[in-house]
């Protein structure tokens, strides 16, 4: 439910590093459990520039709304258009067909990203 | 932070893998496995089947019984038949709600209350305080009863087999006692999300078997379990008002679009004076069904209803609307804009999101 090759903030988004500069970006396993069916995703436009934590945009699910922040400082360079039609990707297959941004990483990685033993340890703490 | 009360099913929520939450002050599951969009369409196509065991019942019995909650509460409980049950509401002399509630008529001197969870004890205590100067006993049985509400076109066909008497004879909102398996249970043709459905309540320790039952009977039908998820987009679709939401103690039921339970002619009721001035002076603001525009815009509860980048209402709920297709919701607003095909807006964070107003219920069952 976490893997080992995904870096994760404490607001539940991940951050995949493709090895090239680039890097995938999308809420995590226990993000999407938490919000149920999410039914549209509200994302920026390519070119777009963040600074770390910044608000990317905005998941609805049947249920609830919530912001979604950048976990690194970046610049987006593709969209995962198919969510506009599939937005159940993000409860399916977070990491993989959920994907919702992919990035060009701008300096260093934000060095507060958690592993995934240290996040799945965050997580367990909340849920209990 | 005190204990969550639990209900009777508690552990068989958990088994089924249901996420649980806060509710009001009680252990609930919000939605299991199968999440909610899956939940919503099962009680609209097949059938579904809820824990409302947290509802409070209230009994109130005595020579008296009928012309006390004829003066306690604003419809008309004398127009009642036996087996016989009508929504209505507690008021304060405001005409605001202490609480909304559906009353079951048994005899002339014996109804039973049903309240939400949230607020059995405010009830309990607000009718108790009534009934002082009339011949009446009160007493407060949430504690002992079980309640599950079967909802769905198939719901009649889940429930007849367990029970030995015919369900079809049971109009909407009647009621009548039974034996389920053996158990004396009372079913009431009642529900909170716009279909066809049975309430079945029985004694606290027997609702983990009248849930497996139904679980058992419902299986052929396509029956599973539903959670409060769905039982608010449900109910939203179908315009029911939720305490807390399109009612509460600032909101009073004529703007509430509640008129329907109001009988300003039956004689004296708690509110009545206030509801009829108001009637005469007219209101201001009233409660609305309306639809987002835009696809992608989603109005939820509390967000502002804006008019020239004026806060003018709020949304009461908001939420997709699975059956209807769009994103819809309820709010106050001035009554100049609550015709039909009046243009508001909704500010969805900090952006003024263009909204209809449109007929409600937006979803009814065809009959």
């Amino acid at each position: 439910m976490y893997p080992a090759d995904v870096k994760y903030t404490k607001n539940h988004e991940y951050l995949k590093p493709l090895g090239d500069g680039t890097a995938l970006i999308g809420i995590t396993h226990y993000a999407q459990e938490a919000l149920g069916d999410v039914v549209f995703v509200d994302m920026p436009e390519v070119g777009a520039t963040f600074a770390t934590g910044e608000e990317f945009g905005t998941v609805e699910s049947v249920k609830t709304v919530s912001e979604i922040f950048i976990p690194t400082a970046c610049e987006v360079i593709e969209v995962n258009g198919e969510l506009e039609g599939h937005p159940e990707f993000v409860n399916e297959d977070p990491y993989g067909k959920g994907w919702m941004l992919k990035v060009k990483v701008a300096g260093d990685l934000n060095p507060e990203l958690l592993d995934a033993k240290a996040y799945e340890a965050l997580v367990s703490a909340e849920s209990h | 932070m005190s204990e969550l009360k639990k209900t009777p099913l508690n552990e068989v929520h958990r088994a089924l893998g249901a996420k649980m939450v806060d509710f009001g002050g009680w252990d609930m599951p919000v939605q299991y496995p199968t999440g909610i969009i899956t939940e919503h369409q099962a009680v609209r196509s097949k059938v579904g089947l809820f824990d409302v065991s947290h509802m409070g019942e209230i009994w109130v019995k005595g020579p008296q019984a009928m012309a006390f909650l004829d003066w306690l509460t604003p419809n008309a409980v004398t127009k009642l038949a036996d087996g016989q049950i009508h929504y209505t509401a507690f008021l304060t002399e405001q005409g605001t709600f202490v609480d909304d509630l559906l009353l079951h008529k048994v005899h002339d001197n014996t109804f039973l209350l049903v309240v939400n969870a949230s607020n059995i004890d405010k009830d309990f205590a607000w009718v108790k305080a009534h009934a002082a100067r009339w011949d009446v006993t009160v007493t407060n049985e949430s504690d002992h009863t079980g309640q599950v509400a079967l909802q769905g076109p198939a719901s009649l066909d889940v429930l007849q087999p367990l029970v030995d008497i015919d369900l079809s004879q049971i109009k909407y909102y009647w009621f009548a006692t039974a034996t389920f398996k053996g158990l004396p249970v009372m079913i009431a043709r009642t529900g909170y999300t716009g279909e066809d459905g049975f309430e079945v309540y029985a004694p606290t320790e027997e609702t983990v078997g009248v849930w497996n039952a139904l679980m058992e009977s419902g299986k052929a039908h396509g029956l599973i379990p539903t959670g409060l998820g769905c039982r608010n987009t449900l109910r939203l679709e179908a315009k029911m008002a939720l305490y807390g939401h399109e009612i509460d103690d600032t909101t009073n039921a004529l703007e509430a679009d509640l008129g329907w339970i109001v009988k300003l002619q039956k004689g004296d009721f708690i509110g009545r004076e206030a509801l009829a001035k108001i009637k005469e002076q007219g209101f201001s603001r009233k409660l609305v069904g309306f639809r987002m525009l835009e696809k992608r815009d989603i109005a939820r509860d509390h967000m502002d209803v804006v008019l020239d980048g004026k806060k003018v209402g709020y949304v009461t709920s908001g939420a997709p609307s699975t059956t209807c297709g769009f994103n819809l919701g309820c709010a106050y607003v001035p009554v100049s804009h609550a015709p039909v095909g009046s243009r508001i807006f909704i500010d969805i964070r900090g952006k003024a999101c263009e909204a209809e107003v449109i007929p409600t219920p937006f979803y009814k069952r065809a009959k």
